[in-house]
């Protein structure tokens, strides 16, 4: 089973973490990608940037809206994700304990229900 | 540890914010939230970091404050606000996150806008800001402007004397407002970033304190302000600027100027960011002089390697930054262009229309710019005199051996 790990946190907390606990984190990431390719469980992973870059669009009876911001309003924004192969939730939920965000944000796991790679020839 | 300490800082600009307007005073409020800190450190590690640190803060901070001054016994306006405050207050569970975020923003907001307020000097907005707004200390904040905390702390008591006593109010300007409020506001956090980016008499050309912080004031503002295209163009500027900061200076501490800077040292993920801002800011079609700087500072970032920047671009967007704010400097930023698309005789030309100006008779890069078109055009003499000029106006020891360099590579 595929699984997506959405890894929501507040952003201020993000700009404030110190330059060492900022490498400190992004080591602990590098180290859960190793250990997942060595499984054979890494499919991909992105880093999002803060959601001042972001635009949201909706359509409303035909009418486009663009929005300057994220889809949602709320402290803890979706910062990044993780795509992985697991044969448990177990196995899941063992990945997104090893990563960092934990004790200041949180990772909704989601079973992942369709799933297309190839690339355009 | 250190997630905690991020947290904290986060929290400490919101939770300052609710307390200043609960508690209508910037000391008490500073006093409650420093007690309420001291005791997250205590509590926080055992019991782990609460689900709204903020909200957490300002309870706590509420409370230590109304200890302090009960033991202080301060002014009774204090005392009967406290009151009113205690029973006014739902408590904290029913409020809902998103109530809880509203509210908090709009505090903050009403912050913002009294540290920037047009009545208080420029350093004044400066300072009250840092140590407020983005919760630095008091040494911190002297550091960063070199002087001693006792001096900083003075300045910092005059600019809180002159909001009470001016009645500065603690409020968010109305929309008509809101526009040149804005812009002070803007300019405050502009002024900070250039503070740390170019510090005037610091040996160490670069405070990057001072540029982070700005960088995340920028951040903070933007969030606030999403639909603000110039707020987005001043984050993306800041962003670009700074991505530059490793190649600013080589080994030696001297500065490196652009067209000489290792451009594999410059932070590619800031520049990505800073270009995705500017591109949804000039979307918006209102453009700025934020974004127009910003969008100057991409088009340079687009360039690999020096030879390969598209100066006729970047000459029309001082052409049209001199519509929204004309001033000599971006003539003369215009001027340096110019010369790389038409050549150094136009550049000069253009520098001439502006050799009287006052602002420019006494500022340092308009005479090393116009040596080094006249360098160029084989006028040595000329060259030397303009360097010397410059080298007479400007105190920072790596930007003078940057010009003696220049002066030698002539004789």
């Amino acid at each position: 089973m595929r699984y997506a790990l959405l890894i929501y946190q507040a952003e201020e907390v993000v700009e404030n973490l110190s330059a060492t606990e900022r490498k400190r984190a992004v080591a602990v990431h590098r180290k859960m990608q190793t250990q997942a390719k060595a499984n054979g469980a890494f499919i991909l992973t992105t880093q999002l940037m803060p959601s001042s870059a972001a635009t949201t669009v909706r359509g409303r009876q035909g009418k486009l809206t663009i929005l300057d911001g994220p889809f949602a309003e709320t402290k803890e924004l979706l910062v990044g994700f993780y795509l992985l192969d697991c044969k448990t939730l177990a196995e899941a939920i063992t990945y997104a304990q090893s990563l960092p965000h934990l004790d200041t944000g949180c990772i909704e796991i989601r079973p992942v229900s369709y799933y297309d790679d190839r690339a355009k020839k | 540890m250190d997630a905690l300490a991020a947290t904290l800082k986060a929290a400490y600009p919101r939770a300052l914010a609710t307390l200043v307007r609960l508690l209508q005073d910037i000391d008490a409020a500073e006093d409650g939230l420093q007690e309420a800190i001291t005791r997250a450190l205590e509590v926080w590690p055992g019991e782990g970091i609460p689900s709204n640190p903020v909200a957490w803060l300002v309870t706590t901070g509420r409370n230590k404050a109304i200890d302090l001054l009960r033991r202080h016994k301060l002014e009774v306006r204090h005392r009967e606000s406290l009151a009113a405050m205690v029973n006014n207050q739902p408590p904290d569970s029913q409020v809902s996150e998103a109530m809880f975020r509203q509210y908090f923003d709009d505090d903050l907001l009403r912050l913002i806008f009294t540290c920037c307020h047009p009545a208080l000097t420029q350093e004044e907005q400066i300072a009250l800001t840092l140590r407020t707004v983005a919760g630095l200390t008091v040494p911190e904040v002297a550091r960063g402007f070199l002087v001693p905390p006792k001096t900083l702390e003075q300045r910092l008591t005059r600019a809180k004397r002159k909001i009470r006593v001016e009645l500065i109010p603690y409020a968010v300007p109305t929309a008509a407002q809101l526009p040149a409020r804005l812009t002070a506001v803007l300019a405050v956090v502009y002024l900070l970033f250039n503070e740390g980016y170019s510090a005037s008499s610091s040996p160490e050309l670069i405070r990057t304190e001072f540029c982070n912080e700005a960088i995340r004031l920028a951040r903070m503002l933007s969030r606030l302000f999403r639909a603000e295209a110039e707020v987005t163009g001043l984050l993306a500027l800041l962003l670009l600027q700074h991505a530059r900061h490793r190649a600013r200076m080589d080994r030696a501490g001297n500065i490196v100027p652009l067209d000489e800077q290792n451009r594999t040292l410059w932070d590619h993920s800031l520049i990505a960011e800073g270009r995705a801002l500017v591109e949804k800011a000039l979307r918006q079609k209102r453009p700025g002089p934020y974004q127009i700087q910003a969008a100057i500072a991409a088009v340079h970032s687009e360039a690999v390697r020096a030879e390969d920047t598209d100066w006729a671009q970047i000459a029309e967007l001082y052409r049209v930054l001199g519509r929204y704010q004309p001033s000599p400097v971006v003539t003369l930023n215009r001027a340096v262009a110019v010369a790389k698309v038409q050549g150094a005789k136009a550049g000069i030309a253009l520098l001439r229309t502006i050799k009287n100006a006052p602002e420019i008779r006494r500022y340092h890069h308009f005479h090393a710019a116009l040596a080094a078109l006249l360098a160029e055009v084989n006028q040595p003499c000329g060259a030397i005199a303009a360097y010397e000029k410059a080298l007479s106006l400007t105190q920072n020891p790596s930007e003078r051996a940057f010009i003696r360099r220049k002066i030698s590579s002539l004789k």
